[in-house]
């Protein structure tokens, strides 16, 4: 979202320094606590922890079960969490199947699981994705480079309210000899949106 | 706070198109889908951004056909709607 300091973000970044001074000015935030907070999520938050959740629910059928049924009560097996804001947002896995794949979208704006996985791509914030991948996910993958069977149907999840979903990902196959890090360390951004395999 | 709908449940989205704050997606309205599941209970977005009182109530997600949507394609579409936005399938306005 900082990328571009020309364009229309130099006016939304223009605004959110007004909006945080104004809160100063008020005694309402103290900026080295913004300051602390924002490096803590920095630092906790990236997709790192997507591979960590997949690569246990592959290796583990009750923790995988755990995971899609209360993601957030999973979370804290592996030590992580939603938490960082005022309250803790609901997280939603769903999972891939060799009959179904699932794509995640915010048509209305870019929610996306942010305290768990780090910032979304830009891409994932554009109309064009947000529109578009609603309407024709098969095609919109198809740009990524991802082909997937007709036979596999596709169930694209809006997050249009205040729970934020991540996809688990199929275990690719040739992976029986991997330990659970290299296992993890196959799990890419993308795959955990759904416009890649894994 | 009790839910007007459970899962397997057919709903119809609200066609209402509000000069206010709303987070009904102008694909689903006046679609009819499947509740999935309650999700959690929340303050409507609506009151909320206007200032009025908006007590938690029930967020549901709804499942669409591609074909009910737009009228083509063979995927489907979740979309999470607040309870207000919800009428059953064949009742209500």
């Amino acid at each position: 979202m900082s990328g571009d300091h020309h364009g229309p973000e130099a006016s939304v970044a223009a605004r959110v320094r007004h909006l945080e001074s104004a809160l100063e000015a008020r005694g309402l935030i103290d900026p080295l606590e913004l300051d602390r907070a924002i490096t803590a999520f920095v630092a906790r938050a990236s997709p790192a922890n997507g591979g960590r959740l997949a690569a246990r629910a592959w290796l583990d059928p009750g923790f995988r079960e755990r995971l899609l049924a209360d993601a957030n009560a999973a979370l804290p097996e592996l030590d992580l969490s939603m938490g960082g804001g005022l309250q803790d947002q609901r997280l939603k896995v769903v999972e891939n199947t060799e009959q179904v794949h699932n794509v995640i979208v915010c048509t209305l704006c870019s929610c996306y699981p942010i305290a768990l996985l780090g910032p979304s791509p830009t891409w994932y914030k554009s109309e064009s994705y947000r529109a578009r991948v609603v309407r024709e996910p098969r095609a919109v993958l198809e740009e990524f480079g991802f082909t997937l069977g007709p036979e596999v149907e596709i169930t694209v999840w809006d997050a249009s309210a205040e729970s934020r979903y991540m996809v688990l990902p199929r275990r690719p196959p040739g992976t029986d000899d991997l330990d659970e890090a290299a296992l993890a360390a196959l799990v890419t951004r993308n795959g955990l949106i759904g416009v890649a395999p894994v | 706070m009790a839910e007007r709908f459970s899962p397997g449940d057919r709903v119809r989205t609200s066609r209402d198109d509000p000069p206010h704050h709303t987070r009904v997606p102008r694909y689903i309205r006046g679609a009819v889908g499947t509740v999935v599941e309650h999700q959690g209970d929340h303050p409507l977005p609506d009151d909320r951004s206007r200032g009025r009182p908006a007590p938690p109530q029930p967020v549901y997600t709804v499942r669409f056909a591609a074909a009910d949507l737009f009228g083509a394609g063979r995927h489907h579409v979740t979309v999470d709607v607040w309870e207000a936005h919800l009428q059953p399938e064949s009742g209500g306005q």
